[in-house]
């Protein structure tokens, strides 16, 4: 069930969203997660997937993605909080090198669960 | 105007490379498009996201390695993210002064909002576990490990960056 469809808004589809199972699998569709309005509306979609739809397992895949910033990091923790306060997880997989050292510098990479790939990260749930 | 008219700060001594950036530098004429430039942009991302793209096309073709480039877009998108929703609070009567200049061996920038400013060493430490959640301080830090050396004005809404670039290593 793709979130564009729930949506009634016109707004540009940014999340693939698909059940491998019992874990929501998502992809972005940007290559870059930057601007503010872009992070929000990923923001929300994400939440949703949490609060109105009730998904405890969720599955970051970051192929597509080549470029994030601070904003979107901050989206991220949120979700990760929302999911821990619900007994639900997060895992990250498939993240480019340049954009682990982010995760790496902020430490971040100690605070979400990573992995490589996508199936050693559904094995990980 | 120099880049970097502050020095490096309030209790620093300026370094070495800052002394070396502040004194102006021939033209580098082979460079395109023009590697020197001063502009003002409304508060308004999409205005900043032009310029981003310019200097990142500009950048393309100079000797600037791509782990660098990385570096340098991902600074200027959080300076400039801090210039127009910090300093200016998205009030789009207010602007965002950029200079910029690209040399062969680096890049260098200005970015100054017309908000009240703030200080850069008050800012608590995004690594901590208890501020993992806050969401301030991250672009910062990132600006700081991903450039040579960043400054901010004494007033705290300018901040003056240069990245030299590192080639064979990036």
């Amino acid at each position: 069930m793709a979130i564009s469809r729930e949506s009634s808004q016109p707004r540009r589809r940014r999340l693939e969203v698909e059940e491998i199972g019992d874990v929501t699998v998502i992809n972005f569709v940007d290559r870059k997660i930057l601007d503010e309005q872009n992070i929000q509306i990923i923001g929300e979609q994400l939440f949703s997937l949490v609060d109105q739809q009730e998904r405890r397992k969720l599955l970051l895949n970051f192929r597509n993605v080549e470029y994030l910033s601070s904003a979107a990091l901050g989206k991220l923790i949120t979700l990760n909080k929302k999911l821990q306060q619900v007994g639900g997880t997060l895992i990250l997989c498939n993240i480019d090198p340049q954009i682990y050292e982010v995760f790496e510098i902020t430490k971040l990479d100690k605070f979400f669960n990573i992995q490589k790939e996508e199936q050693a990260a559904l094995q990980a749930f | 105007m120099p880049i970097f008219p502050w020095g490096s700060g309030r209790q620093e001594v300026l370094s070495p490379v800052l002394q070396t950036i502040s004194t102006p530098m021939p033209p580098q004429h082979h460079l395109n498009p023009e590697p020197v430039g001063s502009l003002t942009i409304p508060t308004d991302p999409s205005e900043a996201r032009r310029f981003q793209d310019k200097i990142e096309q500009a950048l393309k073709q100079t000797d600037c390695p791509p782990h660098d480039l990385f570096s340098i877009k991902l600074a200027l998108e959080e300076a400039l993210v801090n210039a127009i929703k910090h300093g200016n609070q998205f009030d789009r009567t207010k602007n965002v002064q950029i200079e910029y200049r690209i040399l062969a061996d680096r890049f260098e920038c200005r970015i100054t909002d017309e908000g009240t400013g703030f200080d850069p060493n008050d800012l608590p430490d995004p690594t901590s576990i208890e501020n993992l959640e806050r969401p301030c301080g991250r672009g910062v830090m990132l600006m700081r490990y991903y450039m040579t050396e960043v400054v901010y004005s004494p007033k705290g809404n300018s901040v003056a960056m240069f990245k030299i670039f590192q080639n064979g290593k990036g």
